[in-house]
């Protein structure tokens, strides 16, 4: 109240004001003038000494090298959470549709493992994947990835850790990786450009090739990428097999190689050799019947690769269009005893020796047309030597043969984080066993930003 | 088999025993931050820079070429604010070289030294390619480049002291002439305040708030995610209630979704070099700010 009071005093006063101006002399209004001219003169300089510290807070604020600090939420909140790793979720799901059984899956004269098969008919869930990954402190990091699959199983797909301290170019890596052998198996299934693993990743790698043990790469200090890589492992993994044994099972050994081309084209070409021993391995292989037998293999096996991938994009900018071509070819030679088994029960067995040298090789091309639309092209071939089964021949269907398979795809990516693919393959394994497969595929990926790799 | 062997051995030996460089090797993620560490070390630095300015920065490879690089850089200068989230993590793991981690000497991020603008209110994929520390593409405001400029002449006396004097002295050059030139930039934008425009993707933020310029939409419909016909419809229908006068995009975008709305609407498509190497002119920082300009000037006419 008495606050308006003075409110009306003073709006009073100042009405009042210019008669008393009027009425004040000439002297009066010079020294009134003078007064407010200084009063003015006083308040720019406050008010410029203001400004001038203002615009030193700003400066200090924005050089301050840390804003992101001061804008983190209250440490109670966040201490736990801030040490949490990233973490990235992989959805998939198909529908496949296959002429075949896939129970009646198998290579002819090729001994592949007992899990390879073009996956289940109709619709279905695929492999969900859970990746975790964070610094474990100044030396080392880890890498978590767990695979979900369909029929509720759990699997360590990968579980590693990398030494990230070592000059001189040397990467350490030890635990459950992808083997650095090859190009394509490094990658993760959802990465790939194919629903699925080329006919010769089937055959020779029952899929994909992982070591439990370590491994050491070198980058050699080189303008052009220059990378020599070493394995050890149990090699517990096809071609492989859990051997009950103290010493290790697998090795590998591999040098890659890289660079670009000006700024539009990029490659990478690399020769990988791999060495497994393997005990009771269960593998199968069609028999005379037409039926797929069971086999248990043990001895040693020898892989080769040579692989090379080359990619184009219109000055590098890959966004709009680019074509990238692939290639693999592998080599394999196993010695050792081979076990017949009719139907996988107790029943007919025979074991004698056996030896083989296969090979088989894929090459693909993709190309992004237009943006987020991709076609691909794949064609797939294996040859199956001449292997030697002594008295098995009796039980196998070994009439000469090459596996081949033509694949063709066209996916769509409305965004890095998603991908819907549909996919067509003409696959012959066998003799008289053509399969005509059709797939719509979709990769969902979310959480955590993942790498781009090459 | 023995000679092959003999030849790796030399070439191992030949490859470890290379002289010893006096040289600083400056791995730059974007053009710019290449162009600002030739302008800072002359001489003393040797730049390799990992990009080019028709590359879209959000989408690069883990390249062979790059990981070979970073092996041997005594200094990764990045944009940071996840700019390079995709390929940069990877290839400093890849590496093998523990003096280009982050947080080391030899990690040095721009976006550390400039207020970010954008800060997303929502963190969410469904608004597209969002950036969690704010929009890193900070090099449109010259500014910007004159307090990393600081505090990367800091950084490369820190870890090369032998060429301390230099890169401080190159630092002083530089930024003397840098503020004259901004002094003329901004003088010469004047015209441009408060003009009212289209971008094509939400590059542009710095540039736009520098030169007090009005953007009233973007051709994305979220950041990252390609224009569609009905999206730019939307966008068609908001610029004839406020009308704008141009539409920019940068080099490295394709052109198709500026030319569709710039037909329709009647306005001139701009193409901003967005980096140093973005068109002919736009070779150096001083000669992307001066095109820049010019081709803003010009399109407003």
């Amino acid at each position: 109240m008495s606050r308006q009071l003075w409110a009306s005093a003073l709006l009073a006063s100042v009405l009042v004001v210019p008669s008393i101006a009027a009425a004040a002399s000439d002297a009066e209004l010079a020294e009134i003038r003078e007064q407010i001219k200084q009063m003015k003169e006083s308040y720019e300089t406050r008010i410029r000494a203001l400004e001038d510290r203002l615009k030193a807070a700003e400066t200090a604020a924005t050089s301050a090298p840390a804003p992101v600090a001061a804008q983190a939420p209250g440490p109670s909140a966040s201490t736990l959470a801030a040490f949490n790793p990233g973490i990235a979720v992989v959805l998939q799901g198909n529908y496949q549709s296959l002429k075949q059984d896939p129970a009646q899956y198998g290579f002819n004269n090729i001994q592949i493992g007992e899990e390879v098969t073009p996956g289940r008919r109709g619709l279905g869930l695929a492999e969900s994947e859970i990746n975790f990954f964070a610094s474990v402190d100044h030396l080392f990091a880890g890498n978590l990835t767990v695979s979900l699959a369909p029929d509720n199983s759990v699997s360590v797909e990968e579980a590693y850790g990398l030494v990230t301290a070592l000059p001189y170019g040397v990467v350490p890596k030890f635990g459950r990786f992808f083997s650095g052998v090859g190009y394509m198996n490094e990658q993760h299934q959802h990465a790939w450009d194919f629903q699925d693993a080329p006919l010769a990743y089937q055959a020779f790698f029952g899929g994909q090739f992982t070591q439990d043990g370590a491994q050491v790469k070198w980058i050699a200090p080189t303008d052009t990428f220059l990378e020599f890589g070493a394995e050890i492992g149990n090699g517990d993994a096809f071609p492989g097999s859990p051997r009950n044994s103290n010493s290790a099972g697998a090795w590998s050994a591999f040098v890659h190689a890289g660079g670009d081309i000006g700024a539009s084209s990029s490659w990478r070409a690399g020769v990988s050799y791999l060495d497994t021993r393997a005990v009771d391995r269960i593998g199968k292989l069609p028999d005379t019947t037409g039926n797929i037998a069971q086999t248990s293999f043990a001895g040693k096996t020898h892989t080769a690769i040579a692989d090379f991938v080359w990619k184009y994009a219109p000055d590098g900018n890959a966004t709009r269009t680019n074509f990238k071509v692939q290639g693999e070819y592998f080599w394999q030679r196993a010695r050792g005893d081979m076990t017949y088994d009719s139907d996988g029960a107790p029943g007919l067995t025979n074991t004698d020796a056996y030896s083989a040298n296969q090979s088989g090789w894929y090459l693909q091309g993709v190309w992004q047309f237009m943006p987020m639309w991709r076609v691909g092209l794949r064609y797939d071939r294996l040859s199956q030597g001449t292997p030697e089964y002594g008295t098995n021949t009796a039980f196998l269907a070994t009439d000469p043969f090459s596996p081949q398979r033509a694949t063709m795809m066209v996916d769509w990516t409305p965004s890095e984080f998603s991908r819907f693919r549909i996919q067509y393959a003409q696959s012959k394994t066998r003799p008289d066993f053509t399969d005509n497969q059709f797939f719509l595929q979709y990769i969902l990926t979310l959480g955590a930003h993942g790498a781009h790799k090459f | 088999m023995h000679s092959i062997v003999k030849w790796l051995a030399a070439a191992l030996l030949a490859a470890t025993v290379s002289p010893a460089y006096a040289v600083l090797n400056v791995f730059a993620t974007v053009p710019e931050w290449g162009a600002l560490a030739e302008e800072l070390g002359g001489d003393a630095v040797k730049v390799y820079v990992a990009t080019n300015a028709l590359q879209d920065p959000h989408h690069i490879e883990a390249k062979p070429s790059l990981i070979a690089r970073a092996r041997s850089a005594d200094l990764v200068v990045a944009t940071g604010a996840e700019l390079e989230i995709g390929w940069l993590p990877l290839v400093v793991q890849q590496a093998g070289n523990p003096q280009i981690r982050a947080g080391q000497p030899g990690y040095f991020e721009a976006a550390n030294y400039v207020t970010l603008r954008d800060k997303p209110a929502r963190l969410d994929r469904a608004e597209g390619d969002v950036h969690p520390a704010g929009d890193p593409h900070i090099q449109g405001d010259p500014r910007n480049i004159s307090r990393v400029a600081s505090a990367l002449a800091a950084r490369l006396a820190e870890i090369d002291p032998a060429n301390a004097e230099t890169y401080r002295s190159r630092y002083k050059t530089f930024d003397e002439k840098w503020r004259a030139a901004i002094a003329r930039w901004e003088r010469e934008a004047a015209p441009l305040k408060g003009v009212p425009i289209l971008v094509q993707h939400k590059g542009f933020t710095y540039l736009i708030a520098w030169l007090g310029m009005k953007e009233v939409a973007a051709l994305e419909p979220k950041p990252g995610v390609e224009p569609t016909v009905s999206y730019l419809s939307e966008v068609l229908a908001t610029i004839q209630r406020q009308p704008v006068k141009i539409v920019i995009r940068a080099a490295y975008q394709s052109d198709r979704a500026s030319q569709w709305i710039a037909e329709r609407a009647k306005i001139t498509p701009v193409v901003l070099p967005f980096t140093v190497g973005g068109d002919p002119e736009a070779k150096d920082l001083f000669g992307l700010f001066d095109d820049t300009l010019a081709r803003l000037l010009k399109a407003i006419g």
